[in-house]
């Protein structure tokens, strides 16, 4: 098992280069090219959520990611420090109900969409958001 | 890649170029610039995304941002998009009821124009 390891300061602006190393990695490990969009935009949606989650309750903790190739799979998980809300599960649409700043769960469920295996783990000492996707094993 | 905005009106249609990511970072860019053509009284909005290279949730929320605003003046905002890695996000969401969707510039000015 290879593992690398990401921390990152909460600033909006960290976010792409997480998930160019996220890109760059999963491409190393195996993943299929076809797959590497959605591995970039779910680690994306995890790091967002991480951030605005850290600006709003504890700005001056890092944000942690950890990159494994695990026996033929490619996972990510991305662990924030904030406490969290309860995860609402998927509503119905409804237009009067969004906002701008709506998305910290709708990012969650872009990730759903996106990632072949996802876990959250939501506690008031932070949430970690484990995802992954198949990766050619021995690569 | 950074984010490039412009825009243009034609008739009662303002055409927002985009170009590159709209992520978290840039975002706030885009919104700024929507409730700005919003303020100076642009209701039809029409965001052309062919250029963009990357969209997550909150540049979503942007545009959904938006579109609440033209609302609030009976207008619309639709978008032109033909690339299939935005799409996927727009479906995933449940966003392409939302949203009016074209395959051109040139496709969303003739049903806007249909709709005058």
């Amino acid at each position: 098992m290879a593992t690398v390891e990401l921390t990152f300061s909460a600033l909006p602006a960290h976010v792409r280069t997480a998930r160019l190393v996220a890109t760059a990695i999963a491409r190393r490990t195996g993943v299929e090219e076809s797959l590497l969009d959605e591995v970039r935009l779910a680690v994306g949606e995890a790091c967002s959520r991480a951030v605005e989650a850290h600006r709003a309750h504890c700005p001056g903790e890092p944000i942690r990611i950890e990159l494994r190739d695990d026996s033929g799979r490619f996972e990510v998980t991305v662990s924030d420090l904030a406490p969290s809300d309860e995860i609402k599960q998927e509503q119905p649409l409804d237009l009067g109900m969004l906002s701008d700043s709506f998305m910290s769960n709708f990012g969650i469920a872009v990730i759903e969409g996106l990632a072949d295996d996802v876990e959250v783990f939501p506690s008031p000492k932070g949430t970690n958001i484990r995802m992954s996707w198949p990766a050619a094993v021995g690569v | 890649m950074d984010l490039k905005l412009d825009h243009r009106t034609e008739d009662r249609l303002t055409i927002v170029e985009v170009e590159g990511e709209i992520d978290v970072y840039t975002a706030p860019r885009l919104r700024e610039l929507l409730i700005d053509l919003v303020n100076k009284g642009n209701f039809h909005l029409l965001v052309n995304m062919e250029k963009v290279d990357f969209l997550d949730s909150t540049g979503l929320g942007v545009l959904v941002g938006g579109l609440k605003r033209v609302r609030a003046h009976d207008g619309s905002l639709e978008l032109v998009c033909t690339q299939e890695r935005i799409l996927k996000i727009f479906r995933i969401t449940g966003l392409t009821k939302v949203f009016g969707i074209y395959a051109s510039v040139d496709e969303a000015k003739e049903a806007h124009g249909k709709d005058k």
